[in-house]
């Protein structure tokens, strides 16, 4: 297999409600990374990209409708889809076209366009439960999560209140980031107090219906160190899916990622991780779920992760930053492109390029993850400068 | 430090603005239903919850009663064996205490909250739970690994249907 | 349970309709950056514009932000008339939901600068049609535009 490293990397502003069709915005994110690393689109070998539900966009194969802002006109293009997981593994599969030798460039572009989602995109989810075993109890999206949010806190002893910590944190962070939707810092109260919508779900709880787009450039190790003298590496991919009979499942920990990470880690040649990652964009749709997935990533030692979040362990300035791009509680959840974005996240960090959000010390090895379908898949990458 | 981040696009809209007649857009949905099939593992299963059971299959290899019941085991990945029945009752494994609809509008004023539940059966093996909903219990008596038994329709209502359990209540 | 008591036991397998229960959702499509201006000049001006790509020597119809081939935005908006040929054109006989229509009518993909535009043919026999016909396009009363390909009427042979 070929090395393969992220050489640029582009985002739209991330928005409750975009002017822009979904094509546009995959255009506006696919060409910025084009703009960032000085290529033009005949330097891109192939295109691999991603979107999650087509209900959202309300287009059926909106993959094949997006393809041409995604500069995927007229090249080897492919679609990625594991629901909220989308945005992650449109970089391992970007990963296989360049390690596999068969392509020296491969633009990633993810976009979800959820506002087309009318009343409300969690509608559209309905369809996600067994039809026979499940639909005819009428559920709502927000059951599984609660569901699971509530075994994860029994579990472990955690409180509502040590959730709030997370929004709290991920939601400063992402002040500071040029995409946030977000313009306010929220404090434990405000998540506390905000409006209950499935316990132990609250509003502040859970990150915003969103629309955006994420695109990152892939090259070959060759190609790569011609376009830039800092190329970031893609060390280690991983990806799991766990059973889909969601509730036969041990709810408190999240086996796919478990899966997933040990994957990535191996190939990265990383023992500890713990010890080795500096920064974790573990997928955060929800405050818990940071948590969750810290521990299924093996950043943190399970039921005492809450402990290393009070003592400061995951902020930017922390022995190992957790979500310093803001994640989608404190920049916004389009769903498939707030994944790229967290790997877009680590590239700039790993780079010394993020600005005002710049962890310090020089983070040598950082690891994004992102989490879907029905509560089931994760897919990780490790990059390393 | 240098901010080198590139944003571009995405341009913010309001649902008023969306909505002043100034933004073009259209407005469009599938008028269509859906029909499925049970298939054969399910349609027995669907079969006796008319009949007042629960029905687990047993894995030949693992051992594990599977429930719901499947035609084969996704882990040993073998044809499944013997049907066997398992109790109505059980314990929760996990619930929540629901304020919003479907569609993530709030539930009317004076409605009750929505119950859902996982449930782990009794005699299905460990850890092995269907989504349901409780009731008879106040939300704020619930609790994690409390025994729950299932309340069945009467004879006549039941449609072979997972709705044939009204819900399950507190033992 | 056998693999083979499958096919014994299919028949009596029943399904599970949820009828009226079928969620009632809608999309909205916002016609986009582009779009908005597109369908402002035919809303306002009566004015079909494309965006031509000067690199790769396309015009696009409906104008476009960005050209697909080359990646460049595209910022020149050009008038590109109304009129334009019927490049390929079909008989519909059946409603949407397969039902015949009482009567046939045509739809068309109408030809203008290097981009097609899907429209009705109207004020055209069904058999007068023919593939390079010119046609134009039949607006609405302005004020009966509403800022949508609907503000075209249809196109009619010139």
């Amino acid at each position: 297999m070929r090395k393969v490293a992220i050489v640029g990397a582009g985002l739209t502003k991330f928005v409750r409600r975009a002017l822009e069709t979904p094509k546009e915005l995959s255009y506006e994110a696919a060409k910025t990374a084009l703009d960032s690393c000085g290529l033009r689109l005949e330097d891109i070998d192939c295109v691999a990209h991603g979107t999650a539900p087509d209900a959202f966009d309300g287009l059926h194969q909106n993959g094949e409708y997006m393809v041409d802002g995604c500069g995927g006109w007229n090249k080897p293009t492919m679609r990625v889809y594991v629901g909220g997981g989308t945005g992650v593994h449109a970089i391992v599969h970007g990963w296989h076209h360049v390690a596999s030798g068969m392509f020296d460039t491969c633009l990633v572009v993810c976009e979800e366009k959820m506002s087309s989602a009318m009343p409300h995109a969690q509608g559209f989810f309905l369809t996600i439960f067994d039809a026979l075993t499940e639909r005819e109890l009428e559920p709502n999206l927000l059951w599984i999560f609660a569901l699971e949010m509530n075994r994860y806190m029994n579990r472990y002893g955690y409180t509502k209140e040590d959730m709030a910590l997370v929004a709290v944190n991920n939601k400063k962070n992402g002040l500071k980031h040029p995409s946030s939707q977000f313009k306010d810092e929220v404090t434990v109260e405000d998540v506390l107090n905000s409006e209950i919508m499935a316990y132990p779900v609250s509003r502040l709880d859970v990150s915003p219906v969103s629309d955006g787009g994420a695109a990152v450039v892939l090259a070959a190790e060759s190609v790569a160190r011609r376009i830039t003298d800092k190329p970031v590496w893609i060390e280690g991919v991983g990806w799991s899916l766990d059973t889909a009979y969601w509730a036969t499942r041990d709810l408190y920990y999240p086996r796919y990622t478990d899966t997933a990470a040990r994957m990535a880690y191996e190939m990265a040649g990383i023992r500890e991780p713990a010890k080795q990652i500096n920064i974790a964009e573990p997928y955060d749709p929800f405050d818990y779920k940071a948590l969750h997935h810290m521990e299924g990533l093996q950043l943190s030692p399970r039921g005492k992760t809450v402990e290393l979040l009070r003592d400061g362990h995951f902020a930017r300035d922390g022995n190992l930053p957790m979500c310093p791009s803001g994640g989608l509680l404190g920049v916004g959840n389009p769903i498939a492109a707030a994944g790229t974005m967290k790997v877009a996240e680590l590239f700039w960090q790993l780079r010394g390029e993020a600005g005002e959000r710049q962890v310090p010390g020089n983070p040598r090895l950082g690891v994004a993850q992102s989490w879907g379908d029905l509560m089931q898949v994760s897919s990780v990458v490790v990059v390393g400068n | 430090m240098q901010e080198k981040v590139k944003v571009s696009g995405g341009t913010g809209l309001t649902e008023k603005e969306a909505r002043s007649g100034k933004i073009f857009y259209t407005e469009d949905s599938l008028d269509c239903a859906f029909a499925w099939d049970t298939g054969v593992a399910i349609n027995r299963y669907l079969a006796e919850f008319k009949k007042g059971n629960i029905i687990a299959t047993e894995c030949r290899q693992c051992n594990r009663i599977m429930l719901p019941p499947r035609l084969f085991c996704e882990l040993c990945f073998v044809p499944s064996g013997d049907w066997v029945y398992v109790k109505d009752t059980g314990i929760v494994n996990t619930f929540s205490i629901c304020h919003v609809n479907w569609d993530a509008s709030r539930i009317k004023e004076g409605e009750k909250p929505h119950l859902p539940a996982v449930i782990e059966i009794d005699g299905a093996s460990e850890g092995m739970g269907i989504m349901h909903r409780l009731g008879e219990v106040e939300p704020d008596q619930i609790e994690i690994g409390m025994k729950v038994k299932a309340v069945w329709r009467p004879k006549a209502e039941r449609t072979g249907s997972i709705t044939d359990i009204k819900y399950f209540k507190p033992l | 349970m056998a693999i083979l008591e499958r096919i014994y036991r299919n028949i009596d397998n029943r399904y599970w309709n949820p009828g009226v229960k079928a969620f009632p959702v809608k999309n909205r499509y916002t016609a986009g950056v582009a779009g908005q201006r597109f369908f402002e000049e035919i809303k306002e001006n009566g004015k079909i514009y494309g965006t031509p790509c000067k690199n790769c020597g396309v015009t696009f119809v409906p104008a476009r932000m960005y050209c697909e081939r080359c990646f460049a935005r595209l910022d020149k908006w050009v008038d590109v008339g109304t009129e334009g040929t019927v490049f390929s054109f079909t008989v519909v006989h059946k409603t949407k939901s397969n039902e015949p229509k009482e009567s046939p009518s045509l739809i068309a993909a109408v030809k203008i600068a290097d981009g097609l535009l899907i429209h009705r043919l109207g004020k055209c026999p069904v058999d007068d049609v023919w593939i390079g016909m010119p046609v134009k396009a039949a607006f609405k009363p302005k004020k009966e535009r509403r800022g949508g390909i609907e503000d075209i009427k249809y196109f009619k042979p010139l």
